[in-house]
């Protein structure tokens, strides 16, 4: 009887990383329901334009590498990038934005880079962020929320809306407007508490935004339910988010005409919690271990707070996750756990003495 | 209830205990050959003492220890020697190595054999020498001979004795069914352990919460006897020695230190029976409780086994079906290694045969990329980075991973477990740990052969000198000869006489001077004490770093089990010998 060599351990648990990635996918519905439910039906088209042209692309680089395609298909992280990627584009931009984005997310920042595993940089906030940088119109242009809507009027409906995104229908007046970060950044010179009485987005919203406070909700509802399925640690989503909110509190300014806006309106607009729970967690392109995960996200956090109030950009998750990509090795280095046994952490880079 | 400490990560595969604890330990008939390896444990091999075609008894010494750190091994069972020779044995490596096969005669005959029930006064290092003479090692772990460990005399006093009952890998119930129908001899084992260690302050029995019955049946026998049966909650790897320390102390053992350094014995729990039969019994260790389980047997129980008896008895005793799985496993699911066929023989450390079907161990699936997700690390029971580590070891960046302190990886094969895209990461572990090894050896050769070098050409150097100054030395007599000469013969014939002496007494005097040169030579060679001293000081420190070094590889060989035990503790044995020479030479010279 001859058996089998095979190295321990024998046993496995059964997730695999396919597994992992459909989950994220399942946990971006809240998120992408939010979408859908307060700005129309163009984000869905978004991430389904960003799923398949992620999936055609990743498909031909594979080939091209000469790998097998279903087995690189089939771990889904080129979905998982486009979905993301469509989630944070505006509603009902034109097609061609949303291909030009995903191509570069798939094509440059993660197959040049060598694939699943390789890329320093978070592949979708590339694409993001080329595309803010080349289409500043396009991207700055984000439909209006249900409650802002002029009275009679409706978001354009499924086919309407695929009108304009691929036939470049312009959508009818009122249906574009400002975003909450957009308003703040563009009315200085009012206290807070005017901005407030004086514009819509905010006197008929409950807490942060009109539209963006349920949009942020359902990505923080996402969140938590990859956070309890281990998918990843509470360390990089609770250090931006605790950052940006004492970032908001330092310079809140109690609501002065200089402030920058209260800490609710910052966790709850824009991409906060998109951010906290879906692009910094993206594990290739973060810091490696827990305490890392933390400074890695505190750092997101400070950054997102100093685009925000200082910076040329209303939203800035993209620029300081990419930022602080550029940081991750230099966090790890400084952050390796205390091994059992021993009373030092040590550094990733330091030489056995002798 | 003491209190316990939990240690960082872990992981929960499914137990799989239920199905082998159904029936009490089992008997199998004895086996028609028996193969005992020369080595089963970590140290010396035993070196035979018997002839082939040698009758022997059951009990019968059939090898001899060889060395300090070394044990005997004895006959299973009566019958005839009929080889002594290489064979496949279980080694993660598929090594042959030497193995005595005993022929037996199914009479299972003991040989006289006589225990003694008043261990309490008989001296330690009596019962310590009874414990090796029985063929001792440790039973749940690499295996290292009891005896050895057992000794107070080169160790601190030892304030804590652990038992380790944890038996934390799935499938395996030896240890547990052990209990619970010999927990009355194993804990007269323990007895017997604190007599030899004096007594230790905390006796504590490590076990897991999935152990009821085994705790249930500890407690009528360690009542009153000041043992703890201290339990914690079930989690992989927490039987490991570092873990199970940390559960019940909360102290980490410092990294490339022993238990004893810390005052501590940690024993298998199996062993403690093996001690009890040995002291009280007189019987040396030729049997032990092994599990036969997985669903490719049709019959999952333990059974008192013999050791030497082929794999393949036991699985045939236990409707094997050869087509149900594709391997077979020494030990458990997370650390066991597969076995190359079914040929080898049980050994002393053999707890577990698994012989898992398809379904429950299905083949390996294909690696997909590293995603860093953290997983492992956050498995990891002694917070290492796995992750990084793959990466490296992927890189060969040696200095990167001992920077990230792969040496300190146990190999549970918890970040395996649990790694999402299927990386066989203990593996990478295992691979660079190797090549770092030899890497370092190549080292401390290379920089031999440069002490060597420069010995050498110092005493090149010194020849020169020694040449330079003789050639001065002669310089200078013929030129004191001429000088005299022409003295001489200015002084006229007319002194004839007078010219023959000092002439005479020049050459003589430089002939003195050449002696008293080579006196001083001698002398400088034959240094001064303090020179001597100094040197001897010398050798002593360098001997002691080496000594450090050959015991932290020794340990970190017991750990890994990397099957270069033998040669590490034979190196340490040598070393501490010469360093023992040194310094009683010192001690001479100092007084
Ligand atoms: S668990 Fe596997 S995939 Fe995840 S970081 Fe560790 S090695 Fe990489
Ligand atoms: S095998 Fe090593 S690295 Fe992996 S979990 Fe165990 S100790 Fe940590």
């Amino acid at each position: 009887m001859a058996f089998k060599q095979v190295s321990s351990p024998h046993a496995h648990a059964a997730q695999n990383t396919s597994q992992v990635m459909k989950l994220v996918l399942l946990a971006t519905i809240p998120g992408l329901a939010a979408l859908t439910w307060q700005f129309g039906w163009g984000s869905f088209i978004n991430v389904v334009l960003a799923s398949v042209t992620a999936v055609v692309c990743e498909a031909a680089i594979v080939k091209m590498r000469g790998r097998s395609i279903s087995f690189y298909l089939g771990d889904y992280s080129a979905v998982v990038t486009a979905v993301l990627l469509g989630l944070a584009l505006p509603p009902l931009a034109p097609w061609w934005v949303v291909v030009v984005g995903t191509v570069f997310s798939i094509v440059v920042a993660k197959q040049l880079y060598g694939g699943l595993g390789y890329n320093p940089f978070n592949p979708a906030m590339v694409g993001y962020v080329v595309l803010l940088i080349s289409f500043p119109i396009q991207m700055t242009t984000w439909v209006a929320p249900l409650a802002l809507l002029p009275a009679g009027t409706a978001h354009p409906g499924l086919i309407e809306s695929l009108q304009i995104v691929f036939a470049g229908y312009s959508p009818a007046d009122g249906v574009t407007g400002a975003t909450p970060l957009d308003v703040f950044k563009h009315s200085s010179g009012l206290l807070v508490d005017q901005v407030y009485d004086r514009e819509p987005l905010f006197n008929q919203a409950m807490f942060a935004g009109a539209g963006w406070e349920w949009v942020n909700l359902g990505f923080l509802l996402g969140g938590m339910v990859l956070l309890t399925q281990r998918i990843f640690t509470w360390h990089g989503p609770v250090g931006m988010l605790g950052a940006l909110a004492l970032m908001s509190i330092i310079f809140w300014d109690s609501g002065s005409s200089s402030s920058p806006g209260s800490p609710l309106m910052h966790l709850f607009s824009g991409a906060s919690m998109m951010g906290a729970f879906f692009i910094l967690t993206d594990p290739v392109s973060s810091a490696v271990s827990n305490r890392g995960r933390l400074i890695f996200g505190a750092l997101i956090g400070v950054l997102v707070y100093v685009i925000r109030a200082w910076g040329n950009y209303p939203d800035a998750v993209a620029f300081a996750v990419l930022l602080a990509n550029f940081a991750a090795p230099f966090i790890d280095n400084y952050t390796l756990p205390r091994t059992y046994g021993h009373t030092d952490r040590r550094r990733a880079t330091e030489k056995e003495e002798g | 209830m003491s209190r316990t400490w939990v240690t960082p990560g872990g992981v929960h595969p499914p137990e799989n205990k239920h199905q082998s604890v159904t029936q009490p330990i089992g008997q199998l008939p004895i086996p028609e050959k028996l193969i005992i390896p020369l080595s089963q444990h970590i140290g010396a091999p035993a070196t035979p003492c018997v002839e082939i075609g040698q009758q022997v008894l059951k009990g019968q010494v059939i090898a001899e220890a060889t060395g300090m750190v070394s044990i005997p091994m004895h006959a299973p069972s009566s019958g005839t020697i009929s080889a002594i020779e290489h064979r496949p044995i279980a080694h993660a490596s598929g090594m042959l190595a030497p193995c005595i096969e005993i022929t037996t005669d199914g009479a299972d005959t003991w040989i006289e054999h006589q225990g003694i029930s008043d261990y309490e006064h008989i001296s330690p290092r009596k019962l310590i020498e009874m414990v090796g003479n029985a063929g001792i090692s440790g039973m749940g772990g690499a295996g290292f001979p009891s005896a050895v460990k057992l000794n107070p005399g080169r160790q601190r006093p030892i304030d804590t004795l652990i038992v380790n009952a944890t038996e934390c890998e799935p499938y395996i119930t030896a240890d547990d069914s052990a209990i619970r129908e010999r927990a009355g001899e194993i804990v007269e084992g323990i007895k017997i352990l604190s007599a030899i260690l004096d007594h230790p302050h905390h006796i504590m029995i490590g076990i897991e919460d999935n152990k009821p019955e085994a705790i249930e049946a500890l407690a009528p026998h360690v009542e009153g006897t000041g043992i703890s049966v201290v339990v914690f909650p079930t989690k992989y790897p927490s039987g490991g020695e570092k873990q199970l320390i940390y559960i019940l102390t909360g102290k980490e053992l410092p990294a490339g230190k022993l238990p004893a350094d810390e005052g501590m014995v940690c024993i298998n729990i199996g062993t403690t029976y093996a001690i009890k039969r040995a002291i009280i019994d007189g019987e040396p260790l030729i049997s032990r409780v092994t599990t036969v389980t997985g669903d490719a047997v049709g019959i999952q129980r333990n059974y008192d086994t013999l050791i030497g008896t082929p794999v393949s008895h036991l699985l045939s005793h236990n409707q094997f079906d050869e087509q149900a799985g594709g391997r077979v496993v020494m030990g458990g699911p997370m650390m066991g290694f597969t076995l190359p066929s079914a040929d080898v023989p049980i050994v002393k450390t053999t707890n577990c045969i698994l012989a898992p079907s398809y379904s429950e161990i299905p083949d390996d699936e294909p690696a997909q990329p590293c995603i860093r997700c953290g997983m492992c690390a956050e498995a990891c029971p002694v917070s290492l980075l796995p992750q990084q580590l793959f990466w490296y070891a992927q890189a060969q960046e040696h200095d990167r991973l001992e920077a990230h302190n792969l040496f300190d990886c146990i190999e549970c094969g918890a970040c395996s477990y649990v790694c999402p895209s299927n990386i066989p990461l203990v593996q990478y572990y295992r691979a660079a740990k190797g090549e770092i090894r030899q890497a370092r050896e190549e080292k401390v050769k290379s920089d031999h052969a440069r002490e060597r070098f420069e010995f050498h050409k110092e005493r090149i150097e010194q020849a020169e000198r020694e040449k330079e100054a003789k050639r001065v030395a002669r310089r200078e007599a013929t030129q004191q000869a001429k000088a005299d000469h022409l003295a001489a013969t200015a002084n006229g014939a007319t002194n004839a006489p007078a010219t023959a002496a000092p002439s005479g007494a020049v050459p003589s005097s430089s002939a003195a001077d050449i002696i008293a040169a080579a006196q001083a030579r001698a002398a400088a060679k034959q240094a001064s004490p303090e020179d001597q001293r100094a040197k001897l000081e010398r050798t002593i420190a360098s001997a002691e770093q080496r000594l450090k070094v050959a015991e932290e590889k020794l340990a970190e060989a017991i750990n890994s089990d990397t099957g270069k035990q033998d040669k590490l503790s034979a190196a340490v044995e040598n070393t501490r010998q010469k360093l023992e020479q040194s310094k009683s030479k010192l001690a001479e010279l100092t007084e």
